[in-house]
């Protein structure tokens, strides 16, 4: 029996944009600026000083915290300052910068470790955690964390290759440029959960790509694509779950807590490379595109890369550019200076006009139910809007809007054009502060 | 120096970052495209009059709508375009017949005291159409003086002074029985007496049907409103045969506006889907009773009235069930 999740929209992708760029490696910049924090949980304090010779995939931050990850130099080189960077959430963060040499020394943990993971499954789960992989798709979760927390409890592992986001087109270059790695790296993880079996599930965008993997997976019966209906949020993790298996994850509950794993096409990329080769995640596709990009592009970028070099090799900026974002248009975050750095979970940077913003001086909400009918939490966000500009607290848990997943469905559809994602979240700082 | 200039250009704002092409103005601009089937009905059933009538509302509507943002110094809102559909609501809830300074008293309670006294756009409780029109009943003669169809000398002629008054199918029907000496086809298309613009069953529900393509509106309130007083109708007959009878009650008086137009107002309608299917039924029930046992022989606006007023009840009774709280078997997929 097929599935699916309540609501969605159905926004042009745009993805006819960047979907047919191969995707093309972008030498290396003469310096990166990592910062020390590119993932949910603690951040790092750097480990290395001005002056130090790092080498690729050294680790230069770590933290002690239970969630959290090590941060690898993305090249080789010298560290010419370690200090607070703007990042591209708008503030400052602690990172570490470093003058590459172009060389690419690798550091002497970066070999190897297909056999150890061969004899013991396992020791996947350590590497993670030292690899620095996080989630790919853009939550950047800790996947060390995420996988020991589903260790024994879970019947369904899910790739999530939905990509649903207009515009982004990286995880599907990825699968049609690189089936072998992405299912290599399924099959490593589905032996460490000891599962037989994971369930591949990709939009009906990406017809190439899911002829390519079906020809892959001829004759094998470990990995299930299910192709999904196009439709935002398909890539939400609660709403693939809903979609592949009928299971609707508990409020404030894990996706463990329904017997289910997901993990983006693209860490599991990022897994088989770390396994054959030993490359921490320092390194990531990213989609540059969007009305004002000139040529867009699928770019293999290090980490710390500023985005401004991404924009120039996809052919700079194509007409009255007005936004720039990081990640997709409906849930990625709007940067004011080109010089915050590429991180781990980068998927895109995209550049609009000011037509594309539709933004309104005095939106006044005429109660059409657009949001209610969108909204795949099954939320009602006119009225979270209302209570939220009343400062309501009380009405405000009621109507439970710490569920919001800030998907954007209820904005996106809003012909009042409230800003409602922007009040809701708002909302969910109100209900933190009052408790 | 160029570059950093253009990068102070950069704006910033919250997620989503792109929106849907329909806005409030799209949304109303397309009320208006379904109202005109039963405008071009209005205009050959009871000549020109009909057309400047409306014309005339909507003038009135949009000048109380400016009047009263510029008077209290708030942005200006005639552009969403609502003020125009309220005046043309209005225009069609009233016969042909109604003097032009009734018109603007009512198109001026419509949007100053129903609408606007509220907060504007959104914020009204009750359907400033359907208010105003219930507001009017103080003038009872003007009120119900129903010109009869194709009964003008001229189609330019706008004075009703002297027109040949019918009486409306609906009147006949409180008495217990089916209309005599007109059709049901004639009443399906819209050749009865009655409000200019409610007459014409056939071409309201040619806009209802457009308003579905467009997704405007969805079918769960019309259905439930129109669906309810079907089957009442047809249980409980007062006139021969059954079939019959519930096709007149459907087809008569102002249902098919109510249903189709008024009862789907967003604002004063529920946004929760279940509460929008018991919101339809209540306006069904309530139309019915007041049809068999009221005083008055049409009851649908007052239906839609008394329903408009427990949207809020309805909306809080009946939300989505929370996501996640639905218990799922936990087996292989």
């Amino acid at each position: 029996m097929r599935h699916s999740f309540f609501g969605g929209i159905h926004p042009d992708d745009g993805k006819r944009l960047a979907a047919a760029s191969p995707i093309t490696a972008l030498p290396a910049p003469d310096q990166v600026v990592i910062p020390m924090s590119m993932h949910i949980g603690a951040a790092c304090t750097p480990t290395v000083q001005k002056g130090d010779d790092v080498r690729l995939g050294q680790v230069i931050g770590r933290s002690e915290a239970a969630v959290s990850v090590p941060i690898h130099a993305s090249v080789s080189g010298t560290v010419t300052a370690v200090e607070p960077r703007l990042h591209p959430n708008g503030q400052t963060v602690m990172s570490v910068v470093i003058a590459n040499d172009h060389q690419d020394r690798l550091d002497e943990t970066v070999r190897s470790h297909a056999a150890e993971v061969e004899a013991d499954p396992k020791r996947l789960l350590p590497l993670i955690k030292e690899t620095g992989i996080v989630g790919m798709g853009g939550a950047t979760f800790p996947a060390h964390v995420k996988l020991s927390s589903a260790l024994g409890k879970v019947d369904t592992f899910i790739i999530n290759a939905a990509e649903c986001e207009p515009y982004i087109t990286s995880d599907h270059r990825t699968l049609l440029e690189h089936p072998e790695e992405v299912l290599a790296g399924i099959r490593y993880i589905l032996k460490l959960l000891e599962l037989p079996k994971a369930v591949l599930a990709v939009e009906g965008n990406k017809q190439d790509a899911i002829e390519g993997l079906r020809a892959k997976l001829a004759g094998s019966s470990d990995v299930e694509l299910m192709v999904l209906r196009v439709r935002y949020p398909q890539g939400a993790e609660k709403q693939l779950i809903q979609t592949v298996t009928g299971r609707q994850v508990p409020p404030g509950g894990l996706p463990a807590d329904v017997g289910c794993i997901v993990m983006n096409a693209f860490t599991c990329y990022t897994v088989c490379r770390m396994v054959q080769t030993g490359l921490p995640s320092v390194e990531r596709v990213v989609t540059v595109s969007g009305p004002g990009i000139e040529s867009p592009s699928n770019l293999l970028c290090r980490v710390g890369t500023p985005v401004r070099a991404l924009i120039e090799a996809a052919g700079g900026f194509k007409g009255e550019t007005n936004k720039v974002l990081m990640g997709g248009p409906m849930m990625g975050s709007a940067i004011f200076d080109l010089d915050v750095p590429v991180m781990r979970g980068t998927n895109g940077v995209l550049a609009f006009h000011a037509e594309q913003n539709k933004a309104k001086e005095n939106p006044a909400c005429i109660r059409c139910g657009r949001c209610v009918a969108a909204c795949p939490m099954h939320l009602q966000p006119l009225y979270l809007y209302a209570f939220e500009r009343k400062g309501d607290v009380a009405g405000l848990k009621k109507l439970n809007a710490t569920d919001c997943i800030e998907c954007g469905c209820c904005a996106w559809s809003c012909p009042g054009r409230l800003q409602l994602v922007q009040a809701i979240r708002n909302a969910k700082a109100l209900i933190k502060r009052s408790s | 120096m160029d570059k950093e200039k253009k990068e102070s250009l950069l704006s910033i704002s919250s997620s989503p970052h792109i929106r849907t092409g329909e806005d409030t103005r799209s949304i109303m601009l397309d009320v208006l495209i379904a109202l005109v089937p039963a405008l071009a009905v209005a205009a050959y059933m009871f000549g020109l009059r009909a057309i400047v009538n409306t014309v005339l509302s909507i003038a009135f509507c949009l000048f109380f709508e400016w009047g009263y943002r510029k008077l209290l110094k708030k942005p200006d809102s005639t552009g969403d375009l609502s003020a125009a559909v309220t005046g043309m609501l209005l225009a069609f809830t009233l016969p042909v017949s109604i003097p032009w300074w009734i018109l603007f008293i009512g198109d001026g309670f419509a949007i100053v005291l129903v609408k606007q006294l509220f907060g504007g756009i959104g914020k009204n409780f009750m359907n400033p159409a359907l208010a105003a029109r219930a507001f009017l009943f103080s003038w009872p003669v003007a009120m119900t003086k129903w010109v009869a169809p194709l009964s003008y000398g001229s189609f330019f002629r706008i004075s009703t002074a002297d027109a040949v008054t019918s009486a409306t199918p609906l009147a006949s029907m409180s008495g217990g029985a089916l209309p005599e000496g007109v059709s049901l086809l004639q009443c399906f298309l819209g050749n009865v007496g009655g409000s200019m613009g409610e007459v014409s069953a056939f071409a309201l529900l040619l806009g209802g049907v457009y308003l579905l393509i467009r997704k405007v509106i969805t079918p769960r309130i019309p259905l439930a409103f129109l669906g309810t007083v079907a089957v009442l109708a047809f249980l409980f007959p007062q006139g021969n045969p059954r079939l019959s009878w519930m096709l007149w009650q459907l087809c008569s008086g102002g249902l098919m506006l109510g249903a189709i137009f008024m009862a789907t107002d967003y604002t004063t309608s529920p946004v929760n889907p279940t509460a929008q299917i018991l919101f339809g039924v209540g306006c069904g029930l309530l139309t019915v009773f007041i049809r068999y046992f009221g005083s008055y022989a049409e009851g649908v606006s007052y239906a839609i009235l008394i329903m408009n007023a427990a949207v809020w009840l309805l909306d809080k009774a009946f939300p989505r069930k929370r996501f996640g709280t639905v218990k799922t078997k936990k087996e292989a997929a």
